[in-house]
């Protein structure tokens, strides 16, 4: 006689969730749909809420016609100038923080008192410095891309695995060729993540700039929008700053692949 | 060329680490370092390297390293050390940019010690998709590429299980006969080395001084498994109670 078998259940299941594009787009589709089907049947008023085919139409509208062209040019030029200024100073002065002490000692105070300061709130001070022109937004711009670059290449550098460092040493390679060939490939993991938070805050700053004083750009184009109750150019803005920042999102992806195939 | 280690002491802080530590290895002498756990023996391994300055004592070569030696003492790593965003050949090539060779000749000597370690068909790998072993290998390819006159071996094999490190050791023992080069092997593998050494420095627990130097009489290839066992018996009768001691010691620090 044999005790009798149970069989062992099985119970590792559940915790891994799975993504799948298919389901995303079905999801996406269906809020549309459902938004369309509340504005046809009248639920509520086209003036506080257009419908998505009205938004895509007066986007059409807005580009067919020219007249958006000028906002997109003039936003897209601060965000560019801005990140591109902010970077680079946040790139150099990262790096330094990660690599000497002298930099490390006096920065990180520095860094931490100045970088909860919401950036827009400067941008007065920064008027009166620069001018309503061009320079001011951009500045506000470089500061609030400036901070967290910072801390990302600080962060980055410094997690750069020191067993590296000390085999290039060993093998007597060359101080910038270590910073080079080491320090900056191994910090660019999080170099990369750092530009996420960057880029998203370049188009913030952008549009609280153009609110606040702007004649040109689409934080001031959906401002006046909204004062004229065209609610539908209102959120054609939007569409495109939306679209602005998934174009962002792309490139650093791609970016990520490129440089971090080897992860 | 000698690797001269002179009167070597060195302390971390408050903890003595080593106190008058000295040996000598020739070219195409392999000496192990052996002791029990926490004893300094990295410690030591990174002082004879030049990556650690000693408290006292001095570390010095005598006499000319051979022609074309770019980096005479040369280190391989426990954890490997790879550069993961290079490729196997670019991390052998990577110690060798910097030293005045035309690409061709740098090619060239990344060619032949990936060929000599048997990585010739994974030159184009990243280390993520290599073994544990073949990620060893490309560290010992790395080490010869610069071609030493004495390697530093800091539990090189350690990290690799038992059977991958039996092979590993199989070829690199062939490597040293073949390249006349010398050793500073530090292992807390008993058995290792006395298969692998000719003379084996035994170190006390911290602060470490050295307790006795065993001289292995028998050319490698004539060791056989009763002269391995007997030296790795005598090897753990000097360690033993230490090693108790020393496993003890980690709770009260």
């Amino acid at each position: 006689m044999s005790d009798p078998a149970s069989s062992v259940r099985f119970r590792g299941g559940g915790f891994a969730p799975a993504s799948s594009r298919y389901s995303a787009w079905l999801a996406f589709a269906a809020v549309l749909v459902v938004w369309q089907g509340v504005c046809a049947l009248g639920w509520v008023s086209p003036l506080f809420l257009p419908s998505p085919v009205r938004i895509v139409a007066a986007l059409w509208h807005l580009a067919a016609g020219g007249e958006i062209w000028p906002h997109v040019w003039a936003s897209l030029i601060r965000i560019v100038g801005g990140w591109a200024v902010g970077t680079v100073a946040g790139l150099a002065v990262g790096l330094a923080m990660g690599l000497f002490t002298v930099a490390r000692a006096t920065g990180m105070p520095m860094v931490s008192a100045l970088f909860p300061i919401p950036k827009i709130a400067l941008l007065p001070l920064l008027i009166l410095w620069l001018g309503i022109g061009e320079t001011s937004k951009i500045a506000t711009i470089a500061l609030g891309v400036f901070f967290p670059t910072v801390i990302a290449v600080y962060s980055g550098v410094d997690s750069v695995p020191r067993n590296l460092i000390r085999m290039a040493q060993s093998f007597e390679v060359p101080t910038a060729a270590i910073v080079w060939k080491v320090i900056l490939p191994g910090a660019m993991p999080t170099i990369l993540a750092g530009f996420r938070i960057s880029a998203a805050t370049a188009l913030l700053l952008v549009v609280s700039a153009e609110m606040i004083g702007a004649e040109t750009g689409l934080g001031a184009f959906i401002l006046q929008a909204g004062s004229l109750m065209q609610t539908d150019q209102l959120l054609a803005g939007v569409t495109i700053l939306s679209l602005f920042g998934l174009a962002v999102g792309r490139a650093i992806s791609t970016l990520e692949r490129r440089l971090l195939r080897w992860r | 060329m000698e690797l001269v280690v002179d009167s070597v002491s060195h302390d971390f802080g408050d903890l003595a680490v080593m106190r008058d530590i000295s040996f000598r290895v020739a070219s195409g002498e392999i000496l192990a370092l052996v002791g029990p756990s926490g004893c300094g023996k990295s410690t030591m391994l990174g002082i004879v390297g030049g990556l650690l300055q000693p408290g006292a004592g001095t570390v010095a070569t005598v006499g000319a390293p051979p022609r074309g030696s770019l980096n005479p003492l040369t280190f391989v790593f426990q954890d490997f050390a790879l550069l993961p965003w290079r490729s196997v050949a670019a991390n052998v090539a990577f110690v060798l940019e910097h030293a005045q060779l035309a690409p061709a000749e740098r090619q060239a000597i990344v060619a032949d010690t990936l060929r000599r370690t048997g990585l010739a068909e994974f030159a184009h790998s990243y280390p993520k998709q290599l073994s544990g072993g073949m990620r060893q290998r490309v560290g010992i390819a790395r080490a010869l590429a610069v071609r030493p006159e004495i390697l530093l071996m800091d539990e090189p094999f350690s990290a690799l299980d038992a059977q991958t490190r039996d092979l590993l050791i199989e070829d690199f023992m062939r490597l040293m006969a073949g390249n006349r080069l010398g050793a500073v092997y530090v292992t807390h593998n008993l058995k290792e080395a006395a298969r692998l050494a000719d003379r084996i420095v035994v170190l006390s627990r911290r602060p470490a001084r050295i307790r006795e130097t065993i001289v292995l009489d028998r050319p490698r290839a004539a060791r056989d498994d009763a002269y391995i066992a007997a030296h790795q018996r005598a090897l753990w009768s000097l360690i033993r109670d230490e090693a108790a001691d020393a496993e003890r010691e980690v709770a009260n620090v």
